[in-house]
C-alpha cells in the first residue's frame, strides 16, 4: 500500500511538472520544473530497484544537464520579460491532437504486451553488476559511447568559438 | 515483488512521451524543445527499466540498466552540441525563435 501510494504521488508530480514545463513561458522555470520531474523520475527509479542508474539520473541529469541549460539561458538572457516569447503558442490544436493521438496509440500496446511476470532481482540495479557487464560484455557500445561524447564536447567548443583570430 | 503493476509505469512513461512530444511541436524557444526532448528521453529510460525489472534472466535485466546509461550518455553529448549550436545561431541572428531561422525554406 506504501509502495503504491509513493508511486502515485511520484507520479503526479512528474505529470504536473511535466505539464508545467510545456505550459510555462519563462524558460527558466521551465528548466526548474523538469529538475523537479527528473527527480521524481529518480525515485521512480529507486522503486523499479534501478539504484544505480536512479543516482547517476540526479548527478547527471539534475545535476549537469540542466546546469548546462540554466548557464546558456543566462548567458542569452532568454529570462527577461521581453525576451519570452508570444502568446499563440499554445493554441497549436494540431500539435494537441497529434500528441493525445501518440499517447493514445502508446497505452493500446501497454496491456497488450503485459504478459507473464518473472522473478526481479534486486541486484542487478547494482553499481557492481552494471559496472561488471559494462566493461566485459558492453565494452565496444561504452567505448563508441565515449568516443561520442569527447567528439561532442570538442564540437561544440569549436561551434561556439568566437573567430576573431 | 513490487506492488505497483507494470502497466502503471508503462502509461505514465507513454503520457511522459507524449507531453514531451507535443512540447517539440508546440514550443518556439529551441531551449525549451530540447527540455521537451530530455522529457521524451526520460519516458524511454523509464520504460527500459520496468521492461528490465521483469526480464527472466539476470543478463538481460542488466542490459536494460546498461542500455539506460548509454542513452543518458548520448543525451549529455546532443545537448552539448546543440547549446551551442544555439549559441552560434543567437550570435549570428540576434533571435533563437526557431520559426525565424528559415533560411532553407525560401
Amino acid at each position: 500500500m506504501a509502495e503504491r501510494l509513493f508511486f502515485f504521488l511520484c507520479a503526479f508530480v512528474a505529470i504536473s511538472t511535466a505539464v508545467g514545463v510545456v505550459a510555462s513561458r519563462n524558460p527558466v522555470r521551465s528548466a526548474l520544473l523538469l529538475v523537479l520531474n527528473f527527480f521524481c523520475l529518480a525515485m521512480l527509479y529507486f522503486t523499479l530497484t534501478a539504484q544505480f542508474v536512479g543516482i547517476i539520473q540526479i548527478i547527471v541529469y539534475a545535476g549537469a544537464i540542466m546546469v548546462l541549460f540554466l548557464f546558456v539561458i543566462m548567458l542569452l538572457n532568454l529570462g527577461s520579460p521581453e525576451a519570452q516569447m508570444r502568446e499563440r503558442e499554445l493554441r497549436r490544436p494540431l500539435a494537441w491532437l497529434l500528441a493525445i493521438g501518440l499517447f493514445l496509440v502508446l497505452v493500446s500496446q501497454v496491456f497488450v504486451v503485459v504478459g507473464g511476470q518473472s522473478q526481479p532481482r534486486v541486484e542487478a540495479g547494482t553499481a557492481r553488476v552494471i559496472g561488471y557487464a559494462m566493461f566485459t560484455q558492453w565494452s565496444f557500445p561504452l567505448l563508441i559511447v565515449a568516443v561520442l561524447l569527447t567528439v561532442g564536447v570538442i564540437g561544440s567548443i569549436l561551434l561556439a568559438r568566437r573567430r576573431s583570430a | 515483488m513490487t506492488a505497483v503493476p507494470m502497466s502503471a509505469y508503462l502509461t505514465l512513461a507513454a503520457f511522459l512521451f507524449a507531453i514531451g512530444a507535443a512540447g517539440v511541436l508546440i514550443k518556439r524557444n529551441p531551449i525549451v524543445i530540447f527540455m521537451c526532448i530530455e522529457l521524451m528521453l526520460n519516458a524511454v529510460n523509464l520504460t527500459f527499466l520496468t521492461f528490465a525489472l521483469h526480464q527472466p534472466s539476470l543478463q538481460a535485466q542488466v542490459a536494460g540498466h546498461v542500455f539506460v546509461l548509454f542513452v543518458i550518455g548520448v543525451a549529455a553529448a546532443e545537448v552539448a552540441v546543440g547549446l551551442g549550436i544555439i549559441v552560434v545561431i543567437f550570435r549570428l541572428r540576434e533571435t533563437i525563435d526557431v520559426e525565424s531561422v528559415n533560411l532553407l525554406r525560401e
